[in-house]
């Protein structure tokens, strides 16, 4: 190992990685279209170019110079933080449910944070239902969207044309998504690993294209918009001016009105659907079922060998997971009032993946972490616009450099010898 | 005694290619029955056969359940195993990253999930549930105890060295409460000293349950030390069958396994 961190070969390396970045960045950065007054032209950036090169140089160098140190430190770091980590590990869920319930009630919450806040709990529900799917019964589904999708579709239609409101539909919505996870479940459930992933991608898609050009029913790509919103249980509405015959929120309490109460009362209602949600897979994990879904995606030969029949289990883990995407869906259309079938392409599948992902399959708080990371942390750095795609490929690489088994590795067992 | 497993005509083809060419024997109960035979004589294939993973193209195996038989060619493997034939596997497959009690649970699935009421009453927590989970834990710790790996108990499956994945992996399918245990090379990978000690747990197993075990083997100190009954085949035919000292001493055994003497092929 004389050779790590000696000067010629990082100097060697580094050159190499010049001549890569050279070769990428020619097409890639060295000439660019521009619009002129008589057509195309192409102009070049040399000194755009140049930058990179020398920067891949220099960052190659200081690498290789740098030997593997790093991940010896890493490694240190790492052990030198467990006992500190472990005990936060137990806490952390609770101060996470405390923060979220007092966070509305905290100084900095305006109406736009408490509206993140909602989009988060939408994410985190998304990933609490597709985990079940993806984390614990291992079937990679990326077109998890379509549950959130047919359950914003059902919610708008069944509220526009049946005149049904947030609570009639937030039994019916789940129902509905749960169907459609069954019907797609049954004939491709025999698929395995990346067949079924392919599979289920395309059945994302057809919701999507479904809902765009089925105009009768989705009115196409306009959308139904003017989606009632929730009202307070039923005896009172959000809004200052109530319909005859209903009683508006700030009245029946007899406080000042404020747009904010219906954001905030929202915002509570999606905390209590995503806790619900949660305490269902964490008791569905320690029983027959949820250890069925484990035993599947650690080896499912085995489990068909111990009497599992396989198909019945992974639907029912298809339409429980389609169920919660479902009641996402409900609360997307309250969140929004409008619902259109651009809201669910595949960079919105591809996002609960990577929540699920990047969390740790499996993990719920890792599931809760990778939300805030890759849905906060975009919305939070909304005014920088341009950079916020830049941010959000950053934290991905940054987890996947550091945390490559997602944020959240370990698994809890469902049952413990005393 | 009624044989707990009859197999009758057995015949597997692949294409043009006949792994098994029309077998017949059976399985007694409470004893100990090895298949043996060269490689590519057709053991596993047959194994498959019987546990469901391939469909036997003709013949028929059937599984006694108290005085009634039930036919076995043709179903899935899950129903099969659920009828009460339980299988380990050549290349060892256990649920990696669960714990070696959750590996035993699984195994449970079948009584568990009737006392959960199909997950309602295991949601709602009732005493129905919480009492058959203690039982089936009961039963887990039973064989782990059985087996030494008690202080294993809570480790993640895939820590275990390799002798003791082999025998959680029996006990594992002993945990489903089997009438036909089947055991794929069950020694394969160990040293002579565990070979002879896993002898002894088969024997154990089968002691204990009146349990019929069905195994392949390659370990011939495993096999004549473990078995009551001894079928040997060659090219997917059965060429013998009966106790091990009969065994070693029949010719056409010792002809498919050494080769045969040049005059014979002459």
């Amino acid at each position: 190992m004389v050779a790590v961190g000696s000067p010629i070969r990082a100097l060697k390396e580094a050159g190499l990685a010049a001549l890569v970045a050279a070769v990428l960045g020619l097409p890639l950065i060295g000439f660019r279209l521009v619009d002129q007054a008589g057509g195309e032209a192409l102009a070049t950036r040399w000194h755009d170019l140049a930058y990179v090169i020398v920067l891949a140089f220099i960052g190659r160098l200081g690498l290789v110079l740098a030997g593997d140190r790093p991940s010896r430190s890493s490694a240190a770091v790492k052990s030198a933080l467990t006992p500190i980590v472990r005990p936060v590990g137990t806490y952390l869920p609770w101060l996470l449910i405390l923060f979220a319930v007092i966070l509305p009630a905290l100084p900095f919450a305006t109406r736009g944070v408490i509206d993140s806040g909602i989009l988060i709990l939408t994410y985190v529900l998304l990933g609490w239902g597709l985990n079940i799917v993806t984390g614990l019964a291992g079937l990679l589904d990326l077109g998890y969207v379509a549950f959130l999708a047919i359950g914003a579709y059902t919610t708008a239609i069944l509220s526009t044309r049946f005149g049904l409101t947030f609570w009639e539909c937030l039994p019916l919505a789940p129902v509905a998504a749960s169907a459609a996870g069954l019907l797609l479940g049954f004939p491709i459930l025999k698929l395995r690993g990346d067949y079924f992933a392919i599979v289920t991608l395309g059945f994302g898609e057809i919701i999507r294209i479904v809902a765009n050009n089925w105009r009768s029913l989705t009115n196409g790509s306009q959308g139904i918009t003017n989606l009632p919103r929730p009202s307070f249980f039923g005896l009172a509405d959000f809004t200052a001016s109530p319909a005859p015959g209903h009683t508006a929120f700030n009245a029946l309490f007899g406080i000042a009105y404020s747009p904010i109460q219906r954001v905030i009362f929202l915002y509570y209602v999606v905390l209590v659907l995503a806790l619900a949600v949660n305490v269902f897979t964490l008791r569905i994990r320690r029983l027959p079922l949820g250890r069925m879904w484990e035993a599947l995606r650690e080896d499912d030969v085995a489990a068909a060998a111990l009497g599992i029949d396989r198909r019945k289990i992974k639907l029912a883990a298809f339409a429980i997971g389609a169920a919660w995407g479902g009641v996402a869906g409900v609360v997307f259309d309250a969140r929004q009032g409008f619902v259109t079938p651009e809201s669910f392409g595949f960079i919105e599948s591809a996002m609960i993946t990577a929540i699920v992902v990047l969390g740790g399959m499996g993990s719920q708080l890792g599931i809760v972490l990778a939300a805030v990371v890759l849905v906060g942390l975009p919305e939070l750095f909304r005014e920088f616009d341009t950079y916020r795609m830049m941010i959000f490929g950053g934290a991905m690489i940054a987890i996947m450099r550091f945390r490559p088994r997602g944020l959240i590795e370990t698994r809890r067992p469902t049952a413990v010898l005393k | 005694m009624t044989p707990v497993l009859s197999i009758d005509g057995l015949t597997m083809r692949f294409g043009g290619l006949t792994a098994i060419d029309s077998v017949s024997f059976e399985v007694r109960p409470a004893a100990i029955t090895a298949l043996i035979g060269p490689n590519g004589a057709g053991k596993t294939t047959l194994f498959n056969c019987v546990t469901g993973f391939y469909r036997p193209t003709k013949g028929s195996i059937r599984l006694d359940r108290g005085g009634s038989q039930v036919q076995l060619a043709g179903l899935p493997g899950h129903r099969i195993a659920r009828l009460g034939v339980a299988r380990t596997f050549q290349n060892i497959r256990l649920f990696a990253k669960m714990t070696v009690l959750e590996n035993l649970l699984v195994a449970q699935h079948a009584e568990l999930m009737r006392a959960s009421l199909f997950s309602v009453a295991g949601i709602l927590g009732l005493p129905r549930y919480r009492r058959a989970e203690a039982k089936a834990i009961e039963t887990a710790r039973h064989w782990l105890d059985r087996v030494g790996l008690i202080t294993r108990a809570n480790d993640p499956a895939d820590t275990l060295p390799y002798g003791d994945q082999r025998r959680l992996e029996i006990v594992r399918a002993v945990c489903t409460g089997p009438r036909l245990l089947c055991l794929d090379e069950p020694a394969a990978g160990l040293n002579p000293r565990e070979s002879a000690d896993l002898a002894a747990l088969i024997r154990a197993i089968s002691a204990e349950l009146d349990l019929a075990v069905l195994l392949i083997e390659h370990d011939m100190s495993v096999v004549m030390g473990v078995s009551d009954h001894i079928v040997v085949l060659d090219y997917g035919r059965k060429i013998a069958e009966g106790g091990p000292a009969a065994i070693r001493a029949d010719k056409a055994v010792i002809a498919a396994y050494l080769g045969e003497p040049e005059d014979a092929v002459a």
